[in-house]
């Protein structure tokens, strides 16, 4: 252990004398640093006048010192983990009060040409330093007496801690600072006015002809779109499991689609349909001489947007729910002489109750959260999650605004997120046990079924007519006006110079910027997201519970939020990273975390504890378990965070919309341009390729993880349960 | 004190808490080496908390936990030498046996051909030589078993611990794999420290038996000693089977006391038990039955189980319901019967109230 620390130790040590410790323009592999006039290492600085990065290299000498010098291995931890804890805590506060020129926190006791010159952003020097600190104050926490310790799952503790303090925490913090901002200072007088004011929690349109605020819109539309598609779920999970309907495969694609499906491309396909120039519109208007209205473009268009992407994800939720109804409760009560409606009535729909009231407030935070339909069709209807968009780059920016558009659409989200965990957390009524259940479940009484019918399949049609408009519209020149055949978006957007081999489509840039991108994120979401769920579902640690919350808070904070607090955050020293492709790869880690973490919690809970307790009293540090043992048996597990991470990389929207820049564009964001100026038939036909791309990423997995899965299952079962 | 060899295992005052609820109250403990010592009690009485203590799988709230004489209270289970067979096995079931018994000398970085000798060395010491190559899942359950001691010996370990080994093999193999433990535990002259909640397992290997009971130790003893001078009506009611019976204790002297019970004096052995109210164990076999008017307690037979190496009785007497087994005889005594329930006073047994 004494070694692990020392190898960290210098490894920092060389961080502060050789590298960089300021973000360089050039990038790192570029050597002009050395050779420019300021010598800009850890080191040089401080002998230049920069003092103040002094205690980080003084910390990493003084640990390294007590590592070599104190015998008694408690003490010689507990002082080393002062140390490093100590140049950590100046690293930060240097990096936070001495930014750029301008006022900072201190002003008075801080004088001086060089301090007011400034610094730049952290660069390699201070990541190096940062992280043998880290790991020098965790590796001494394990040894420090505690008797808990294991150097390895501290270090990931503390790493994860960190990542996520720094990634999802820092930057919302920033915009709870901003919204006190007023000019030339803070106010907290001002703060409540602006929070509560009557354009955000407005109820003017009930009682009146005044539009209502965008909070009380987002609201409304939020428990609308929870209701409809906890319903809608609902009917396609009972005729998938309760009826001998025999498409059900169909209905199996449904759940794929949203996940392959860029978020506003369903509001394309509405206006392709039901807009001023759309197919239906133009049908009803020629037939029955009905006039052309605009209503898709206001609440009722992102509401009917708002079905057809979230209900697959309520039908996920519910199909589980609903075959989680023991069959024995059911044959139970038919033997207790009750008609198939009493038992659907009074047995199985209550115990299906929080399973409804989950996918109610899943579909109730996809709604509000949801960016990208909106922008597309709620021009008539303003939400928090767009018009926090236009704060940051409408013509008159105001980011204080935006942060207090941020704050109220936070509030909602965490309400809901919380009371999902509170209230559901302790309650199911799910009846699945160890035991096998071989009975049956009820079908459903025939007007049930007629209503779930009626109900399901129009829909299922419906879907089915959007999806075959992108298709379709991504071959037609001008939608509605011109429908003859044509391959112009395509080529324009993916075209090929044959005969000098270039990639003459517009495309091209942001298609593989966002390939590179995701395929870069993927793999880290799924290392932090599977490293998480092993410390929540294997060890035991003081602080779990908050470290759990943390860590799946990011799902309950909108992209749109993360996007803005993210420009807010390392738009400037310490950390600077806007307009990098860094910051895209980072935002994609942390908001799809969650992910991860719930795919490696259920895969790990498969598991049989005992394993790990195996490998570790053989003699196997937690490293080595977690190598040779768990991660070989969570194969498909890691497969499907790392599709799942890729392609939600490629459909994000709304974060990542903020955070583009011209060099590293994003696909999605492309597609949004060019719907702002009207170029559909390009958008669609981008969005298709992106479709088609995804599907067979997902495919691929399919196969891989079908083929592991098999015989991974058996192995488990047979080991772990012997006849 | 003995504590200092290689393989001992002693606690100080342990307490194991999970945050309001004590697992383990101040428990001290001494296990000599090359003994197999079993924890025994009821379910949730804190002996796999003790066992996981051993091996490190949990950290003591309080008190000190040594081994061979090292205080290892605040090691990790990786860094004691102790290994463990579980309940449910715990084979890798990606890893071949051979690779399964090996994996712990990999992981100290044994030199491989090292280590797969020493592995294919273990698994003929089980009896499994040969079976190598196989995966865990194209075994039985009692071959299983078996590659799981063998993982755990091959390490050498100073102690060997077991918990329930037995629970998912049938009641035959059962029998079979524990005398085959024993063997290969003596043959080695291992530590041992085994947990089950089956008492008859219990006594058929152990050398000393440490009786648990609501998070404290019961009583300590060879199977004989818990047998016929149980130091309590607990210890008594669950080694073995007895009967217990309010008695008045009127005098104790050099380890014999005199009750009255129903009315009549006996004379029983039974060391430092104070006057007053107390309680008479009889073990079903010590109690003799004959035709009434015979002195004893009078009863009537209200079940009767012909076993055919013996029968088993149910008689209702003035104090209470009494179980009692008796050899086959020519005349049985049916279900209606009126009885007289001998006393054998050297089998019996008080205990405290």
């Amino acid at each position: 252990m004494k070694k692990t620390v020392l190898i960290w130790l210098a490894l920092g040590l060389a961080g502060f004398v050789l590298l960089p410790w300021h973000m360089t323009d050039d990038g790192l592999l570029d050597p002009s640093w050395i050779t420019d006039g300021v010598a800009a290492t850890g080191l040089f600085g401080t002998l230049a006048g920069q003092w103040w990065l002094a205690p980080a290299g003084l910390a990493l000498v003084i640990a390294m010192i007590l590592q070599l010098t104190v015998a008694e291995p408690v003490k010689r931890a507990k002082l080393t983990l002062s140390a490093s804890i100590a140049g950590l805590f100046f690293m930060a506060m240097q990096g936070l009060i001495i930014v750029r020129a301008g006022p900072r926190f201190f002003e008075g006791l801080l004088t001086g040409d060089v301090i007011m010159a400034g610094q730049a952003g952290m660069g390699a020097g201070a990541g190096i330093c940062a992280v043998a600190l880290l790991f020098a104050a965790t590796i001494s926490l394990s040894q420090s007496g505690k008797g808990q310790g294991d150097a390895f799952v501290v270090s990931t503790i503390g790493l994860i801690i960190a990542l996520v303090g720094i990634f999802v925490f820092f930057p919302v913090i920033h915009i709870l600072v901003r919204a006190f901002e007023v000019e030339g200072g803070y106010s907290l007088t001002e703060f409540f006015p602006r929070l509560f004011s009557a354009d955000i929690w407005g109820l003017g349109c009930l009682i009146g002809p005044r539009s209502c605020g965008v909070a009380i819109n987002s609201l409304f539309l939020g428990v609308m779109a929870g209701l409809g598609t906890t319903i809608l779920g609902l009917t396609f999970a009972l005729i998938f499991t309760r009826t001998d309907f025999r498409a059900k495969k169909f209905l199996r694609i449904l759940t794929v689609l949203p996940i392959i499906t860029p978020p506003f491309v369903i509001g394309l396909a509405l206006i392709l349909l039901f807009g001023r120039a759309g197919t239906v519109t133009e049908f009803f208007a020629d037939m029955l001489g009905w006039e052309k209205t605009r209503w898709v473009y206001g609440f009722w268009g992102v509401y009917f947007a708002q079905l057809l992407s979230f209900t697959p994800i309520a039908f996920l939720v519910l199909i589980g729910v609903v075959q989680g109804v023991s069959p024995s409760m059911e044959e139970a009560s038919q033997t207790l002489d009750a008609d198939r409606w009493q038992t659907f009535r009074f047995v199985s729909l209550p115990l299906m109750r929080p399973g409804l009231a989950n996918a109610f407030l899943l579909g109730f935070i996809e709604s509000i959260a949801d960016f990208g339909n909106p922008l597309v069709l709620g021009s008539g209807y303003e939400v928090l999650s767009t018009e926090i968009f236009f704060a940051i780059v409408g013509s008159v920016a105001d980011p204080a605004k935006a942060a207090i558009l941020a704050i109220a659409l936070l509030s909602l989200t965490m309400s809901a997120f919380i009371a999902q965990r509170l209230w559901l957390g302790k309650k199911s009524y799910a009846t699945i046990t160890g035991k096998a259940d071989s009975g049956q479940n009820a079908a459903l009484n025939p007007v049930l079924k007629g209503f779930c019918y009626a109900i399901a399949l129009p829909w299922a049609a419906l879907t089915l007519i959007v999806y075959s408009m992108i298709i379709f519209g991504s071959f037609v020149k001008l939608w509605g006006y011109n429908h003859s055949f044509t391959f112009d978006h395509y080529i324009r957007a993916f075209g090929v110079d044959f005969a000098n081999w270039r990639l003459t489509g517009v495309a091209w840039d942001s298609y593989f910027t966002t390939l590179t991108i995701s395929s870069i994120a993927a793999p880290l979401t799924a290392i932090v997201g599977l490293a998480t769920a092993y410390l929540l579902v294997r060890q035991k640690f003081v602080g779990k519970d908050a470290f759990e919350f943390s860590t799946m808070l990011s799902f309950a904070i909108p992209g749109t939020v993360i996007g803005v607090s993210y420009i807010m955050a390392f738009n400037f020293p310490p950390i600077e990273l806007t307009g990098t492709s860094i910051i895209l790869i980072i935002v994609f880690v942390f908001r799809n975390m969650p992910v991860g973490v719930r795919g490696g919690i259920a895969a790990m809970s498969q598991l049989d504890k005992s394993l790990d307790e195996a490998s570790i009293t053989l003699g196997a540090n937690s490293f080595t378990t977690v190598r040779r043992v768990i991660l070989p048996l969570m194969g498909p597990a890691i497969l499907a965070a790392l599709t799942y991470s890729f392609v939600r990389a490629i459909t994000s929207v709304s974060a990542v919309i903020f955070l583009v820049s011209a060099k590293h564009n994003m696909a999605t964001a492309f597609i949004v341009g060019r719907v702002e100026n009207g170029e559909f038939g390009l958008a669609i036909a981008y969005s298709a390729v992106l479709i088609v791309t995804m599907l067979a990423a997902i495919l691929l997995m399919q196969l891989l993880v079908g083929t592991r899965r098999l015989r991974r299952t058996d192995r488990v079962q047979q080991a772990a349960k012997p006849a | 004190m003995t504590d200092t060899q290689t393989g001992s295992v002693r606690f100080e005052g342990v307490v194991k808490k999970y945050g309001d609820v004590t697992a383990l109250k101040k428990l001290d403990l001494a296990i000599e080496p090359g003994r197999l010592v079993t924890l025994l009690g009821p379910s949730g009485c804190g002996k796999t908390t003790t066992l996981r203590l051993i091996a490190g799988l949990e950290m003591a709230t309080e008190g000190k936990i040594f081994i061979g004489g090292e205080n290892v209270t605040h090691l990790t289970a990786t860094y004691r030498k102790v290994s463990m067979v579980f309940q449910s096995y715990a084979l890798f079931p990606h890893m071949s046996v051979r690779e399964n018994v090996a994996y712990g000398l990999t992981v100290k970085s044994v030199p491989k051909a090292e280590a797969n000798e020493r592995a294919e060395q273990g698994l003929e010491l089980v009896g499994l030589a040969g079976f190598g190559d196989r995966l865990p899942s194209e075994l039985s359950g009692g071959q299983q078993q078996r590659v799981a001691v063998a993982r755990a010996i091959v390490l050498e370990p100073e102690v060997l611990l077991l918990d329930e080994p037995l629970s998912n093999l049938d009641a035959k193999l059962r029998r079979h794999v524990r005398e085959e433990i024993r063997q290969i535990q003596q043959r080695l002259g291992l530590t041992a420290v085994y947990v089950t909640h089956d008492q008859e397992e219990a006594m058929a290997v152990s050398d000393n038996i440490i009786v648990m009971n609501n998070a404290e130790i019961a009583q300590i003893g060879t199977p004989a000693d818990l047998y016929e001078a149980p130091s309590s009506a607990f210890i008594a009611d669950f080694i073995g089977d007895a009967n217990l019976l309010a008695c008045d204790v009127e005098k104790s002297t050099e380890g014999v006391a005199t009750a009255v019970l129903d009315g009549q004096r006996y004379t029983v052995p039974s060391p430092g038990i104070a006057k007053g109210a107390a309680q008479m164990v009889l073990r079903p076999h010590a109690l003799n039955l004959g035709a009434p008017g015979q002195p004893g307690l009078k009863g009537e037979v209200t079940y009767a189980a012909y076993l055919g190496k013996e029968i088993q009785y149910t008689v209702q007497t003035d104090v209470g319901s009494l179980f009692i087994i008796a050899p086959v005889q020519a005349d049985p005594f049916k279900q209606g019967d009126s009885v007289s329930v001998g006393i054998v006073e050297d089998h019996a047994r008080i205990v405290a109230a």
